[in-house]
């Protein structure tokens, strides 16, 4: 504890840092494995290798990733965009199934209704089958988010700064406290993340807590 | 008025649900289409509001083909009820029973404003609004359905075996409120039914259908019991076995009794 009251500002700052990394990928993540998502369950002829794909995707060792992303985009080795690029990647890989799954999720009876009281294609997405896929979609957006805030700990081996920082420098400098502070910061930023996810899926999803009780 | 001029629908695969179906369905009536699973009724009740396309053959509303109206808003301007209420589980039952008209871009609040006159007309109380449909009874359900399919004022109305997923003692409810509302609004109506009872209860005229939707026979349900046209619609009326009542005389009174001994009633 001496060591994190002499360093709080330090670690507050990285800790930004983090958030200020993650946070973007979340959330292109999410817009990108949402309607690829939509498109793989449309059209399985596309869907089933769309869906292996991203499988493998998530099998690329992240490291060499880190690597082979500035080249191809000719970005800087250690910008933040490098590192944003390459959580997006694992985030759609983790969550286009999981999309895919939410939309499958939609009863067959409430689609045909949608479309027979009037809905337009457009409606008939925006306010019917986004709001339905929220529940599946949630749990999905919640396993991207640990996962992200986690991974981002990787990018201190290429000098991104984050809570990661505090795990390389710990260890180089052998001073136990600086990496718990990393370890254990980590996990309370994912929990804390986790818990507006869910949050935000109560506010949005009011119908599943309702209950099912019939009068 | 709603004419099928010669439909015929066959699916991708070679399934023909209907096949060279023509009939004229007047205004301001309660007519049901009856015939057993599979024999293309919902098929033809889809073609109306082009949920489902004819392979061949023209559907007519007021003499104007179908087809050449956009069907996003044909379907708006025709009311649709489906079975167990075909309701938007993520609405509360306002949202739900004023969906047509939002869609149609009327603003939230003066829609609200009209559903509580809805649901009355359904036999709801108002304080209902603010539940989800996973919250109410199947008749509940079915009622906001209805309700729904009444909002934007339609002349025709389409129901799919609406009351097919409530228990026999609601569903006489639901038919009898059916028929009273219909007395008060006068809609043209295409009701879809497996069941001979619910036809007969409902129908000012009725067309029993054999496979591939062939029109077996179509009348009122008092000249098809009276005189089925063939074996076929003499069976599935059940006019030789369940249908058949006869006279006892018990204590001065005569009792009318069916088929498997039962008393159903009292001759005045």
């Amino acid at each position: 504890m001496k060591w994190l009251s002499q360093n709080w500002e330090h670690v507050i700052g990285l800790m930004v840092n983090h958030l200020l990394l993650a946070i973007p990928a979340i959330v292109m993540s999410v817009i990108i494995a949402v309607p690829l998502g939509r498109l793989a369950q449309q059209k399985p002829w596309l869907g089933k290798p769309l869906l292996s794909f991203a499988t493998l995707m998530y099998a690329v060792p992240s490291l060499p990733l880190l690597v082979i992303i500035p080249s191809v985009l000719g970005l800087p080795l250690r910008s933040s965009a490098t590192m944003i690029v390459a959580l997006t990647l694992y985030g759609v890989a983790l969550m286009v199934r999981t999309a895919a799954d939410g939309f499958a999720s939609i009863d067959q009876g409430t689609h045909e209704a949608a479309i027979a009281i009037g809905h337009s294609r457009r409606s008939l997405f925006w306010k019917v089958n986004l709001p339905l896929a929220i529940p599946v979609l949630a749990s999905g957006v919640r396993v991207v988010v640990v996962s992200t805030i986690a991974l981002v700990t990787i990018g201190a081996l290429l000098g991104q700064s984050s809570l990661g920082t505090l795990l390389t420098d710990g260890f180089q400098r052998g001073i136990v406290a600086e990496v718990l502070t990393g370890v254990v910061l980590t996990i309370v930023l994912a929990v804390l993340l986790d818990l507006l996810v869910v949050l935000a899926k109560n506010l949005l999803a009011p119908w599943v807590r309702s209950g099912r009780a019939a009068v | 008025m709603i004419e099928f001029q010669r439909v015929s629908k066959t699916y991708p695969g070679g399934f023909e649900a209907v096949r060279e179906f023509s009939l004229v369905i007047p205004d301001r009536s309660i007519f049901v289409l009856v015939g057993s699973s599979g024999s293309g009724k919902t098929t033809l009740l889809r073609m109306v509001n082009r949920m489902i396309e004819p392979t061949s053959g023209r559907v007519l509303i007021d003499d104007e083909d179908v087809r050449d109206q956009d069907p996003v808003q044909l379907r708006r301007s025709i009311g649709y009820v489906l079975q167990d209420g075909g309701l938007m589980p993520h609405r509360n039952v306002l949202d739900n029973v004023v969906a047509v008209p939002i869609l149609n871009g009327v603003s939230r609040l003066v829609a609200h404003g009209s559903a509580k006159k809805l649901l009355e007309q359904v036999g709801l109380t108002p304080d209902l609004g603010h539940r989800y449909p996973a919250q109410l009874s199947g008749g509940q359900r079915q009622r906001v359905g209805v309700a729904r399919a009444l909002a934007a004022n339609p002349t025709i109305l389409l129901m799919d075996e609406p009351f097919g997923a409530v228990d026999p003692i609601v569903r006489r409810e639901l038919q009898d409120e059916l028929k009273a509302l219909q007395a008060e609004l006068g809609k043209t109506i295409v009701f879809v039914t497996h069941d001979v009872d619910e036809a007969v209860r409902l129908a000012d005229y009725m067309a029993v259908l054999a496979e591939h939707a062939i029109i077996a026979q179509v009348g009122s349900p008092q000249s098809i019991l009276a005189q089925p046209a063939d074996d076929f619609v003499r069976d599935f009326v059940g006019t030789d076995s369940q249908r058949v009542l006869t006279v006892r005389q018990v204590g001065g009174r005569d009792l009318a009794i069916d088929a498997t001994g039962r008393p159903v009633g009292v001759l005045s």
